[in-house]
């Protein structure tokens, strides 16, 4: 049974009486505000669901939604016309998927082991003073804007690899997926990193001990004790690294391609879902147009796998954390 | 022993895995910033031509008495015109002189006028005045004008590389630091666009931003910390912010456009609905470190202030928001970071129109400063290439200064508990 | 009447009972002592009597306690005008990271006690002045409560305590956290307010309480096993469990 409350003023002795129904009642207004403004974040969630939803079904409606998940032709242009939308499958987008998938894998093989490598030389073989000099100048990587890696891509990282590609007989689309992988593992790596180092520092120093204790070198240690530990958390950190690359968008607007070839060859060039999610819905077109709504079905799509990933990544860590506390 | 050896040899390979992945990451990073300040160190600086400019009131169509300002730019432009025609007397096909004309900017005109109505006494007289080159021209100039023209970036023929020669060699050019960068918006003319429409964009986007956010963040982590009860409802809010910090940029930008522009009928491109859209974005950012600030403050000084008789909310703003503000500020400067830099959003809500005019209202159309890059990045004019780069050292520059200021913050203000 | 009157206080911390059916009267302008071996509900007890318990997550408090008559937990009272007439002093000492003039002044200006500066200063220079402090401070009072010694706090933390003009004054523990000298000090200063104030000491330190208390309460795994005067208690306690406690068997 509660017996507290603060809800009532009180007949008292003390002068200021008066003054102190007006401050719990001051209080109450401001503890309502103060509720509003936590709720908003609630709201924000539900709008995004909700307003991407309503346009998502309307697409659905015209298009059925098993062919925009498994057609594998995306033509968006070709299909201005309603009744030849659902036919033709010109809204299928497993190239897009492909595309993503493709350009993420590229980007996961460059950031994961410069970041985890990198990450477990700071925080087991440098000294406090490098890493106290690498370490945020890494972190200023983290800080440049997505727009800024889009144009390293387009001035000196597509035309290299083009020429590299030439000169041993390659031909290397100037819009291909390994340039705007490469680019968008370069983005990632101080992300991984981050996220590495943390776990792997979080690992208790009383193992660490006890292994050099046992005569086991500092990478048999790493290898055998500190990372099979800290393999839960450098699982979750690469899902949201993952997450992070799909739901990624300038690099690839301009460091990748626009039309949606279905390959698995990273020298070609593909496209992604948040490219056309863009390519869609710049430009003049009413509210309604097919074109407008396959880009909030594409959002919709691009919202449930990232929030997915994330979901299990906060899952796997929280099970990991569970260990040492 | 071998077994040893083995291990010690593997010992030093593993060390150096990690030491060369470290090395490749520097070195990525040293090689985006190089190539991006060698690149954009040039679009600070602009070649310009001395020219004798005659200002003939008859080229002009004024009527004597009248005021310079009635003059169009355009007739302007005929002036300097005429001076690189005598400039090159030997030149008399038609043709050619339009090659010749091409070679200065095209909006000579607009750095003319100006010169006149502040000097008026000039008319009818000729004064020397430096004019910026054309896009093409300006870029030969700054790559040491080359011998045969570099196959495919050049646009310019060997009669106006001769041109441009004869007037190097009369010492009539220079390289001028390049201030319409910071006093003009952008143009079609490479050589003329600048970024302060984009820099005005931004301060204009960021402000709505943080007017929305901060003090939404703030009270919702007041709340969350101070205040709430544990229950469902906390959880939810808490699942609800970490969900939200994870969901990628472009998702909010389609919020945007659904809400703000479609649903409430906002103007689209305007700096209301960008700051408003990037608002949500940054709001857990300031929620999660608001919340840390306040959690970092010991419950014993919650506790004396309570046992004084003082209310909760009494305690948390006479104690613990000022307590918890320098890591506040941190957490916000940090978002403002974040929001300066972002993109794809923008993009959503219409921020693509090429915007000449400095943006003078939140609801006018505006552009940032990532947009306009992107939007130089894409031009297919050569000489936007080194406006982006200059661009984008700018927007790097005052990341830098804000990341900084964050610092400074936190490390100044940190109390030791 | 006694002060303070107790009945038959039950506390919980969620599923887990902390204290039973503890009863006990307070008397007005003295020091009474609360004593037991760690964990045994003292502080618990000392902090329903101001309602911090109010401030923990889980908690909830059964039966009654009457101050000056009136029923503190009655769904009318006022916790924040409480705490304004019911003082405490906590363990560690813990001014607020602001002046010694503000510590002290906090209080006062919260509950509007003061009409101008010059009441203020009063107001914090008498509390100072009460708590023994004033000689050592007076010529800087804008310097930063958290630059004195840990004795000082302390006595800051208790003039701060003053200012509010409290009739009840709760203590857990002041001392526990001091060196002998300053704890010598405060002691003191306890003996020289029990004239005015009604003190309920948590205490640790049995010859403390020996020294300092009228009335002594001992309290084991959450109930009162024994109060009694002071000098009774020690020298003839009635329960077993009380002498073994004294002599020392268990603490």
């Amino acid at each position: 049974m509660k017996i507290f409350s603060l809800r009532y003023p009180l007949s008292l002795t003390l002068p200021h009486k008066r003054g102190r129904n007006f401050r719990n009642i001051f209080e109450r207004i401001v503890r309502l505000l103060l509720w509003l403004a936590a709720a908003t974040s609630v709201v924000i969630t539900l709008s995004i669901i909700f307003s991407v939803l309503i346009e998502a079904i309307k697409f659905f409606q015209l298009v059925p939604i098993s062919d925009f998940l498994f057609g594998l032709e995306w033509s968006p242009q070709l299909a201005l016309r309603v009744d030849q939308a659902g036919s033709s499958g010109a809204f299928g987008a497993v190239p897009l998927f492909l595309g993503t998938l493709l350009i993420t894998l590229v980007a996961m093989a460059v950031a994961i082991p410069i970041g985890l490598f990198s990450a477990i030389y700071l925080s087991e073989y440098a000294r406090r003073s490098t890493r106290n000099i690498l370490k945020p100048m890494l972190e200023i990587l983290a800080g440049i804007p997505t727009v800024v890696y889009g144009y390293f891509a387009i001035l000196l990282v597509a035309p290299a690899l083009q020429k590299a590609g030439a000169s041993f007989g390659l031909d290397i689309a100037s819009e291909s997926a390994l340039a705007a992988g490469l680019v968008m593992g370069i983005m990632i790596i101080p992300f991984v990193l981050s996220l590495s180092d943390d776990i792997i520092s979080a690992v208790p120093k009383s193992l660490r001990d006890a292994s050099y204790a046992l005569g086991v070198t500092p990478s048999e240690t790493i290898k055998k004790v500190v990372l099979p530990a800290a393999l839960p958390g450098v699982m979750g950190a690469v899902l949201l690294a993952v997450s992070r690359a799909i739901g990624e968008t300038m690099i690839v607007v301009m460091a990748a391609g626009l039309a949606a070839h279905l390959t698995f060859n990273p020298l070609q060039s593909v496209t992604t879902v948040t490219v056309q999610i863009v390519s869609l819905l710049v430009g003049d077109q009413s509210f309604d147009s097919p074109k407008t709504l396959a880009a909030f079905a594409l959002g919709l799509t691009l919202f449930c796998i990232t929030l997915a990933l994330n979901v299990l990544a906060l899952m796997i860590v929280r099970k990991y954390r569970e260990k040492y506390e | 022993m071998n077994r040893l050896d083995k291990r010690l040899r593997a010992e030093k390979r593993f060390r150096f895995y990690g030491q060369f992945a470290l090395g490749l990451a520097v070195a990525m990073l040293a090689l985006l910033v190089g190539s991006i300040v060698v690149r954009g160190a040039s679009g600070f600086t602009q070649t310009q031509v001395r020219l004798p400019i005659a200002f003939d009131p008859m080229t002009l169509q004024l009527p004597p008495g009248s005021d310079a300002a009635d003059a169009s730019v355009s007739s302007y432009q005929l002036l300097a015109q005429a001076s690189l025609k005598a400039m090159f007397p030997e030149v008399t096909d038609h043709h050619e002189l339009r090659d010749a004309y091409h070679l200065i900017s095209g909006n000579s005109g607009a750095v003319l006028k100006p010169v006149l109505v502040r000097h008026p006494g000039l008319l009818g007289q000729t004064k020397n005045v430096w004019l910026p080159l054309a896009s093409d021209a300006d870029l030969y100039v700054k790559d040491g004008m080359p011998e045969h023209t570099p196959g495919g970036y050049s646009k310019l023929n060997d009669k106006q590389i001769v041109w441009l020669k004869t007037l190097q060699q009369k010492n009539l050019l220079r390289s001028a630091f390049n201030r319409s960068f910071f006093t003009q918006g952008d143009s079609r003319s490479p050589e003329r666009a600048g970024f302060l429409a984009a820099m005005t964009g931004s301060a204009l986007t960021l402000i709505i931003c943080l007017l929305v956010a901060f003090p939404l963040g703030v009270m919702t982590a007041v709340y969350l910390e101070e205040f709430a009860r544990k229950g469902h409802f906390v959880d939810l809010i808490e699942v609800n912010i970490n969900n939200l910090a994870a969901v990628p940029s472009i998702v909010f930008g389609l919020l945007g456009l659904a809400v703000y522009i479609n649903v409430m009928g906002l103007p689209r491109s305007s700096a209301l609905v960008g700051g408003m859209t990037l608002a949500m974005m940054i709001l857990p950012v300031i929620i999660i470190s608001t919340r840390a600030g306040l959690s970092s403050i010991p419950g014993s000084i919650r506790d004396a202030a309570r046992a004084l008789g003082a209310s909760p909310l009494q305690v948390v703003w006479h104690h613990a928001l000022p307590l918890a503000m320098p890591g506040i500020m941190t957490g916000t400067i940090l978002g403002m970071a974040r929001a300066i830099g972002e993109t794809a959003p923008l993009l959503m809500i219409g921020m693509v129109a090429f915007v000449a005019d400095v943006p003078t209202g939140f609801t006018t159309p505006t552009t940032v400063m990532p947009v306009q890059i992107y939007l130089w990045a894409s031009s297919p004019e050569t000489g936007f290439s080194e406006k982006t780069a200059a661009g984008i050292m700018v927007l790097l520059v005052l990341l830098l200064a804000m990341n900084a200021l964050a610092i400074f913050l936190r490390k100044r203000f940190e109390v030791r508990w | 009447m006694a002060k303070i009157s107790a009945h038959n206080i039950n506390v919980f911390y969620g599923a887990k009972q902390a204290l039973f059916e503890v009863s006990l009267d307070i008397p007005a302008n003295s020091v009474t002592a609360l004593i037991g071996p760690s964990g045994c509900g003292k502080s618990t007890f000392l902090r329903c009597i101001n309602r911090m318990n109010d401030t923990i997550e889980g908690c909830h408090v059964e039966g009654s306690i009457i101050v000056d008559g009136k029923n503190i937990n009655a769904p009318e009272q006022d916790v924040v005008q409480l705490r304004s007439w019911i003082g405490m002093v906590f363990q560690k000492p813990n001014p607020f990271p602001k002046s010694i003039y503000d510590n002290v002044a906090y209080g006062p200006r919260i509950h509007r006690m003061a009409k101008n500066k010059s009441e203020l200063d009063a107001i914090v220079g008498e509390s100072l002045e009460r708590a023994g402090l004033w000689g050592e401070v007076k010529d800087r009072l804008q310097d930063p409560g958290t630059s004195l010694s840990g004795g000082q706090q302390q006595r800051l933390c208790i003039a701060r305590t003053l200012a509010v003009n409290p009739e009840i004054i709760l203590m857990d523990e002041p001392c526990s956290a001091l060196d002998p000298i300053a704890t010598a000090r405060i002691e003191e200063l306890i003996t020289d307010l029990q004239e005015h104030f009604t003190i309920v000491i948590v205490t640790h330190s049995m010859h403390q309480a020996a020294r300092i208390s009228q009335q002594t309460c001992f309290f084991h795994l959450g109930r009162i096993v024994e109060t009694g005067a002071t000098s009774k208690l020690f020298t003839s306690p009635q329960h077993q469990q009380t002498q073994d406690y004294i002599t020392g068997r268990y603490g």
